[in-house]
Formats: C-alpha cells, sequence, structure tokens
C-alpha cells in the first residue's frame, strides 16, 4: 500500500523539476514542456488526493485540466510560430518587443 | 508489495526522465523524454485506480500534445539554437537554488498538513464495481455539465487563436 504522501513528495519533485526547467532554460519551447511538466504534477496531486478521500471530482478536475493544458499548447505553439516568423528565434531572452 | 514495486519503478522513471526534460540540449530528445515521463504518470495513474485519466493521459497529453510540439519543432529551423541553456552564470544558480527552495516548502507543506477532509461517496470498492469510466462519466454530465460545455467553448476560442496567431496573414 502506497500513502498519500508518496504521491504527493512525487508530485512536489516533478512540480520543482518544471519551475527549476522554466528558470533555466532559454528555449521557449522547452520553457513550454516544463510548463507541461507543471500541470502533469498538479494532476498528480489530484489524482491521488481524489483516491485517497474516496472522491471523485479531483479525477474530473484533472480532465479539465488537461482541456486547457491542450488550449494552451495550441495558442502557446502558434504564439513561438509566430514570434519565429517575426525574429528568427526562440530563445526568451530576444522575445523582448513588449519590454519597455 | 506489487503495488510499491510497480510504483517506485514509475516513479524513478518519471523523475530521471523529467530531469533529462530540462537537461537536454536538443528540444526533440526533450519531447521524447517527456513523453516517457508522461507514460510513467499514466502508469501511476493506473496504480491510483484512475483508468479514465490513464488513457485520457496517453492519448491527450502523449499523444495529442506531444505530437503538437514534434510538429513545431520539426517546422522551426533550430540548428543555432542548440545550446540555449542559460546565458547568465547567475541565473543558472538562482534557477536551481530557487528550484530547491520551492521544493522544500512544497514539502513541508505536504508534511505537516494531512487532509482532515471528509470521506467522498465513492470509496474504491464502489468505483471498481460501477466501473471508472462510468462513474467519472455519470458525474462529469451531471454535477459537472456547465464546466463541461464551457470547456469545449474554450476549445473552439483556442482553436481560432491557434489559426489567427500562426496564419502569415489574414
Amino acid at each position: 500500500m502506497v500513502s498519500l504522501s508518496s504521491y504527493l513528495i512525487l508530485s512536489a519533485i516533478l512540480f520543482s523539476i518544471g519551475v527549476g526547467g522554466f528558470l533555466l532554460r532559454r528555449n521557449t519551447i522547452v520553457i513550454f514542456m516544463s510548463i507541461e511538466l507543471m500541470l502533469n504534477a498538479a494532476n498528480l496531486a489530484f489524482v491521488a488526493f481524489a483516491r485517497f478521500l474516496d472522491s471523485i471530482d479531483g479525477q474530473i478536475f484533472v480532465f479539465f485540466v488537461m482541456a486547457v493544458a491542450a488550449a494552451e499548447a495550441a495558442v502557446g505553439l502558434a504564439i513561438i510560430m509566430a514570434m519565429f516568423r517575426t525574429r528568427e528565434t526562440v530563445n526568451a531572452d530576444e522575445m523582448n518587443l513588449m519590454k519597455w | 508489495m506489487l503495488e510499491m514495486g510497480f510504483f517506485v519503478i514509475l516513479a524513478v522513471v518519471a523523475t530521471v526522465t523529467a530531469m533529462m526534460v530540462i537537461a537536454q540540449k536538443n528540444p526533440v530528445v526533450s519531447a521524447i523524454y517527456l513523453i516517457v515521463t508522461l507514460f510513467s504518470l499514466a502508469g501511476i495513474y493506473l496504480l491510483l485506480g484512475a483508468q479514465f485519466v490513464a488513457i485520457i493521459q496517453v492519448l491527450v497529453y502523449a499523444g495529442a500534445i506531444m505530437v503538437l510540439f514534434l510538429f513545431v519543432i520539426m517546422l522551426l529551423n533550430l540548428e543555432k539554437e542548440k545550446k540555449l541553456v542559460a546565458r547568465h552564470r547567475l541565473q543558472r544558480i538562482l534557477g536551481v537554488f530557487l528550484g530547491i527552495i520551492l521544493l522544500g516548502q512544497i514539502g513541508l507543506i505536504f508534511a505537516s498538513v494531512f487532509p482532515e477532509a471528509p470521506k467522498g461517496h465513492f470509496p474504491m470498492e464502489k468505483v471498481a464495481a460501477l466501473g471508472n469510466t462510468e462513474v467519472v462519466a455519470r458525474l462529469l454530465f451531471t454535477d459537472y455539465l456547465l464546466p463541461f460545455e464551457i470547456t469545449s467553448v474554450l476549445l473552439l476560442v483556442a482553436i481560432v487563436g491557434a489559426i489567427v496567431l500562426a496564419k502569415k496573414q489574414l
């Protein structure tokens, strides 16, 4: 029997790896993958809580999170495409058009 | 015992491949590693008795979203972008440092607050008897009908937005 805290610790580790990747990498596509990693860590926490609290609502929330992640991936990758078309780069440091 | 073994294997695979995702220079390799991470998470969902979520994880995440990622990586010419790790040394140190601090904070919260919430109406035996997908679907189409419909609107907006953004000219 695996305890709730082991699932939560795995979730925390995955989330922290996602945050680390977000802060370390400058390639926007890899930054995006880090975001997906963080969303998955949150999903894992949801499913674990749903299992250990005898509830199914957490799994339904995961369904919504995945829908939002799909929408986010579509729009975000479109932004990256548009950015690459004008700037010829996916480097986050050079995407400073909106910076004052 | 078997459950524990499976959990340890899947957790180690998920953690190691997640590290590889952010450590790889080539985004294609990162994407492949991320697919492995998502598959092992699907296995963990199976351990938690969430079969529907596990299948959706493989179909939507490892299937659709990651294919979209790979598609975009292949459309862009990223040869000179390969060594795009943090440019500043300080940024790299700070990134690792803040990540570890965050891990410690989340760990502290998880260690101190144990959920004393009231139990729900779906213990694992009942869900297993009814079938996980049926239970999820029943809730999704009754209690959560409005969010479900709003999700479809959200996806429609995302489709329109993606086309508008990615098109050369309207």
